[in-house]
C-alpha cells in the first residue's frame, strides 16, 4: 500500500515536473489550497480555457502566509520582467503589507484586472438590545471598551469596516476594542456566546446563521441592498456613509513586456464577459467587480491609501 | 431533521462504491501499520496528508478513519504473539495475551481482542452518533474563558500524567508551545520567532514536527536499540473461536472496558494509554479468576482491547463537535481538515453533513470490515512481522522525507525536520515524552487566541477566567492537579 502511494506521488510530481516545461503561464496564488483567492485563480483559468480565450498549459504555484505577502514576496523574486507571469491577490493584501512592515509595493506590479468581490455584513446577537445600525453605533459611543466587536484578522476588511464605521459614527478609531476572530464561523460563535455585541463578515458566511435565527443583520457595505439580503438595509441608508468590499484581482510580474501584459488585461476583460465566468459568479456566490488594467491601478493606489490611513487612524500602523 | 435519517444519509454516503473502497484501503492500512510496531495511526495519517489532497474530503476521511480504528484491531495481534505492543494502546493487551499465546490458546486472545475490539467499537461509534450533535451545540454556549480553562486543564494533564516526572513533562509542553509560537501571529498581524525567515512566518506545520518526532526520532530511537535477534513469535494454537466459557468471561470486560474507554478517549491527555490500564486494573480486581492474572487471564485481553476501540471513537468527539483535539491522532486529523479548508465544529455539522455523518456512518461499515478482515485472516497479517527491521525502517525514512518534502516542496521544511528528529532521538533516550509537545503546539496557539479573547472582551481584568462556573471549576481542577503531590508530599514529609 505504501509503494502504491508513493508511485502515486512520483508520478505526480513528474506531471507537476513536466506541466512546468510546457506551461505557458504561471500563476502565484499566495494562499493555501482551499480559500478564496485559490478558487479564484483555477476557477478564472478553467473558465478562460471553457470560453476557448486561453488554452494553454497553466502552472499554479501555492504559497500562503500573511495575506498573501509571502507569495507576492516569492513571486517578485522570481518574475520580476517576465512575460506570463501573474499573481492573485485582493482587498486583504493592501492592509497586510501595512500591518507586516512588507518590503512589497503593490504599485510595483502591473495591474491587470479586478475581478470579484464579496460585501460584508455586521450582525448582533438574535437577543441583543440593538435593532439598527444607529442602535448599535449609539452603543459603542457610550462605551468602546465594553462592546466587543470582531471580525478577521486585524487590519483586514472586516476590521477596516468596522473603523469607517466608527469614524462616520464620531467614534475615536483607537478606542474600539476590535478581536481578531480565525474565521467567519468562530465570529458567529463568539456573536452568539455573547463575547461579542457585534462582528462583521462575508454575507455568505452570515445569512445562514441569520435564517437558522441565531443573528440578526443590522446592515451591508454595498452601495444597494443586495438581491438575495433584500431586508437588510445598506450602512448609508442607516446613516453612516461607509462602502468597502473584501475584492479579489489579478496582478501581472513587475516589468513585464508590454504587449504580453496587454494580452493579458485583453484575455480578462474577455473572460469577465463570458457566459463561462458568469456560471462561476453564479456557483461561488461571488459579486462581478470587473476592472481593467489602468483604472484598477487607480484603485489600488486609491484602496492602500484609504486603508493605509484608517489603520493609522486604528493605531495598528506608524 | 433527527440524528437518525441524518445518520441514514450518512450511510448513502459510505455506502458510494468508492467510499466503501476507501474504508477498506483505510481497514488494511490500519490493521497493517497496527501490527507493525513504531508506526502508529498518527503518523500514517501524517504522510498520507500530501497525498490525498487529490481525494474529496469524504473519502479522505472515511479512509482515515479506517486507519484509525483499524490500528486498535491490528495493534493486539502483535501484543499477543510477540508481547511487543505494535501500538500503545496494546500495552496492556501484552501482558495476558502473549501468556495465553504461549499456553497455546492464542487464538482465543486473538478472537476475544478482535470482538471485543468490534463490540466496544460499535457501541463507542453508536454514543458518538447521539453525543455529537448535542455537544456540537454546546459550542455556542462555551465562552472564550471556558475554552482557555479546558486547555490549560489539558495542559496540566498530560505534563503531569505522561512521562517519567513533571519536570520532563512540562519541559516537553513548553517546547511544544514555542513551536506553536512562530510565524505571524493571528491577532496582531506580527512576526514572532522567525528571525527574518521569510518561510517561517507561515508557522511550522503540524506534519512536520508530528513526522519529525515520531518517524526520524522514533526510528532513530528504535534502531539505536535494535538488535539483529527477533523477537520469539509465539505460533497460533488453538480452536480459531472462543469456547463458550471465554465468551462468559468475555462480554463483561467488553462492556466495562467501553463504558471506560469513550469517555475517557474524549477527555485532553489522556490518549489510549490511560484507559486500557484502567481497565486491565479494574478486570483484574474484579475477575473472579485472580489466579490467572499474570499467566493469561481472557479478561485481561478483552477489557483493554475494548478500552483502546472505544477511546478512538472518544476522541471524535470533541475534535468533531469543538475542533479540540485530545490526541496526536486527533491534531493530525485536524491538520487533514485544516488543509482542506474545513474548521471541525459545530458548523461542519450545518454546512457539510453529508462528510460528517458519512464519516460517522463509515466507522460502523469499517468495524465490521476489519472484523473480517482480522479474525479470519489474522494469519496473513502476521506475515508483515516478517519484513526486516532494517529495510522497514529505512522505508519509513524515505517516505517521511517524501512526505515533509510533498508538503509545500521546502528546503526549510526539511531542514526543521532534522533538526526535529534529532531533538526528539534526544528526548526518547532521555525521557522525556513526545505526547505533550504535539498537544502544546497544537493547543498552545488555540489557548493564547482564547486567553487574549477573553481578557479583551474582559477589558483586562484577569478575573474573567473564572467568571463562568465551568472555567471556574476546570481552573481548580488544573490548580489541584498541580498543586496537589506536592501538598501530599510535603504532609507525608512532617508527619
Amino acid at each position: 500500500m505504501y509503494f502504491s502511494k508513493t508511485l502515486a506521488v512520483l508520478a505526480m510530481t513528474a506531471a507537476l515536473g513536466t506541466g512546468a516545461a510546457v506551461a505557458q503561464v504561471n500563476v502565484m496564488l499566495p494562499a493555501n489550497p482551499g480559500g478564496g483567492w485559490d478558487s479564484l485563480g483555477r476557477q478564472a483559468f478553467q473558465a478562460m480555457n471553457d470560453a476557448g480565450i486561453y488554452t494553454g498549459g497553466v502552472n499554479f504555484t501555492n504559497t500562503g502566509g500573511a495575506g498573501g505577502t509571502v507569495g507576492l514576496a516569492e513571486f517578485l523574486g522570481t518574475a520580476s520582467g517576465q512575460p506570463d507571469s501573474l499573481a492573485v491577490f485582493g482587498a486583504i493584501t493592501v492592509g497586510a503589507i501595512a500591518l507586516n512592515n512588507s518590503p512589497i509595493n503593490l504599485a510595483e506590479f502591473r495591474p491587470v484586472a479586478r475581478m470579484t468581490a464579496e460585501y460584508l455584513v455586521i450582525a448582533v446577537a438574535a437577543d441583543s438590545p440593538y435593532n439598527t445600525l444607529a442602535d448599535l453605533v449609539a452603543g459603542i459611543k457610550a462605551d468602546p471598551g465594553a462592546a466587543a466587536l470582531g471580525g478577521g484578522s486585524a487590519g483586514g476588511v472586516d476590521h477596516i469596516s468596522l473603523a469607517l464605521l466608527a469614524q462616520a459614527g464620531d467614534i475615536p478609531v483607537a478606542d474600539l476594542n476590535y478581536i481578531p476572530q480565525t474565521s467567519g464561523a468562530e465570529t458567529v460563535t463568539a456573536i452568539v456566546n455573547g463575547t461579542l455585541v457585534a462582528g462583521v463578515s462575508g454575507t455568505s458566511e452570515f445569512a445562514q446563521f441569520a435564517e437558522q435565527g441565531r443573528i440578526k443583520l443590522l446592515a451591508v457595505t454595498s452601495a444597494e441592498r443586495r438581491p438575495n439580503l433584500p431586508d437588510v438595509p445598506t450602512f448609508k441608508e442607516a446613516g453612516y456613509d461607509v462602502e468597502i468590499a473584501n475584492w479579489r484581482g489579478i496582478l501581472a510580474a513587475p516589468g513585464a513586456p508590454d504587449d504580453n501584459y496587454a494580452m493579458w488585461v485583453d484575455n480578462f476583460t474577455k473572460l469577465s464577459q463570458s457566459d463561462a465566468w458568469k456560471a462561476v459568479l453564479e456557483a461561488q456566490g461571488w459579486e462581478d467587480y470587473f476592472l481593467p488594467g489602468g483604472e484598477f491601478g487607480a484603485f489600488i493606489a486609491e484602496e492602500t491609501e484609504r486603508q493605509g490611513q484608517i489603520l493609522k487612524d486604528a493605531g495598528l500602523v506608524n | 431533521m433527527g440524528t437518525f435519517e441524518l445518520l441514514l444519509q450518512g450511510f448513502g454516503v459510505a455506502l458510494q462504491p468508492t467510499n466503501l473502497m476507501w474504508a477498506l484501503v483505510g481497514s488494511v492500512l490500519g490493521t497493517a501499520i497496527g501490527i507493525l510496531p513504531g508506526i502508529g495511526p498518527a503518523l500514517t495519517i501524517a504522510l498520507l496528508l500530501p497525498v490525498t489532497t487529490a481525494l474529496a474530503p469524504t473519502s479522505a476521511f472515511i479512509m482515515f478513519a479506517g486507519i484509525l480504528y483499524g490500528a486498535m484491531y491490528g495493534g493486539s495481534t502483535t501484543s499477543i504473539l510477540l508481547n511487543t505492543p505494535g501500538e500503545a494502546g496494546s500495552m496492556m493487551t501484552a501482558l495476558e495475551g502473549n501468556k495465553m499465546a504461549r499456553a497455546g490458546r492464542g487464538a482465543a486472545a486473538l478472537a476475544t481482542a478482535a470482538i471485543g475490539s468490534f463490540v466496544a467499537g460499535t457501541i463507542a461509534t453508536l454514543c458518538l452518533t447521539f453525543a455529537a450533535p448535542a455537544v456540537a451545540e454546546l459550542a455556542f454556549y462555551f465562552k472564550p474563558t471556558d475554552y482557555f480553562a479546558i486547555t490549560a486543564l489539558a495542559f496540566c494533564s498530560v505534563a503531569v500524567v505522561m512521562g517519567t516526572s513533571r519536570t520532563r513533562g512540562f519541559i516537553s509542553l513548553f517546547l511544544g508551545i514555542a513551536i506553536g509560537v512562530i510565524g505571524i501571529d493571528t491577532m496582531t498581524g506580527q512576526a514572532r520567532l522567525t528571525f527574518g525567515n521569510m518561510q517561517l512566518l507561515r508557522g511550522i506545520a503540524l506534519t512536520v514536527v508530528l513526522v519529525s518526532l515520531f518517524a526520524v526520532g522514533e526510528i532513530l530511537y528504535v534502531a539505536s536499540r535494535y538488535r539483529s535477534t527477533p523477537g520469539v513469535m509465539a505460533p497460533i494454537k488453538g480452536q480459531l473461536w472462543m469456547t463458550r466459557q471465554d465468551f462468559a468471561r468475555s462480554w463483561k470486560p467488553w462492556l466495562r472496558g467501553t463504558a471506560i474507554g469513550f469517555p475517557m478517549g474524549a477527555l485532553p491527555g489522556s490518549g489510549s494509554e490511560i484507559p486500557t490500564m484502567l481497565s486491565y486494573t479494574l478486570e483484574r480486581k474484579l475477575t473472579r479468576y485472580p489466579e490467572e492474572f499474570g499467566k493469561g487471564a481472557i479478561e485481561g485481553v478483552a477489557g483493554p482491547e475494548a478500552a483502546n476501540n472505544a477511546a478512538a471513537a472518544g476522541i471524535l468527539v470533541p475534535l468533531l463537535t469543538l475542533g479540540l483535539p485530545t490526541s496526536a491522532t486527533a491534531a493530525v486529523l485536524l491538520a487533514a481538515f485544516q488543509n482542506y479548508g474545513l474548521q471541525p465544529g459545530p458548523f461542519l455539522f450545518t454546512s457539510n453533513p453529508a462528510l460528517i455523518w458519512g464519516l460517522i456512518a463509515s466507522l460502523y461499515v469499517g468495524n465490521v470490515m476489519l472484523l473480517v478482515l482480522n479474525l479470519p485472516l489474522v494469519g496473513i497479517w502476521v506475515q508483515l512481522l516478517r519484513i526486516p527491521r532494517p529495510q522497514l525502517y529505512a522505508g519509513i525514512l524515505v517516505f517521511a522525507m517524501i512526505g515533509v518534502w510533498g508538503l509545500a516542496g521546502s528546503w526549510v521544511d526539511l531542514t526543521i525536520m532534522l533538526v526535529v528528529g534529532l531533538a526528539g532521538y534526544v528526548m526518547r533516550v532521555y525521557d522525556f515524552p513526545i505526547a505533550p509537545v504535539l498537544i502544546g503546539l497544537i493547543l498552545g496557539p488555540m489557548a493564547e487566541t482564547q486567553l487574549r479573547t477573553a481578557l479583551a472582551a474582559g477589558q483586562g481584568n484577569p478575573m474573567v477566567l473564572v467568571s463562568t462556573p465551568l472555567s471556574a471549576i476546570l481552573i481548580t481542577l488544573a490548580v489541584l492537579l498541580l498543586a496537589l503531590p506536592i501538598f501530599l508530599k510535603r504532609l507525608r514529609a512532617h508527619a
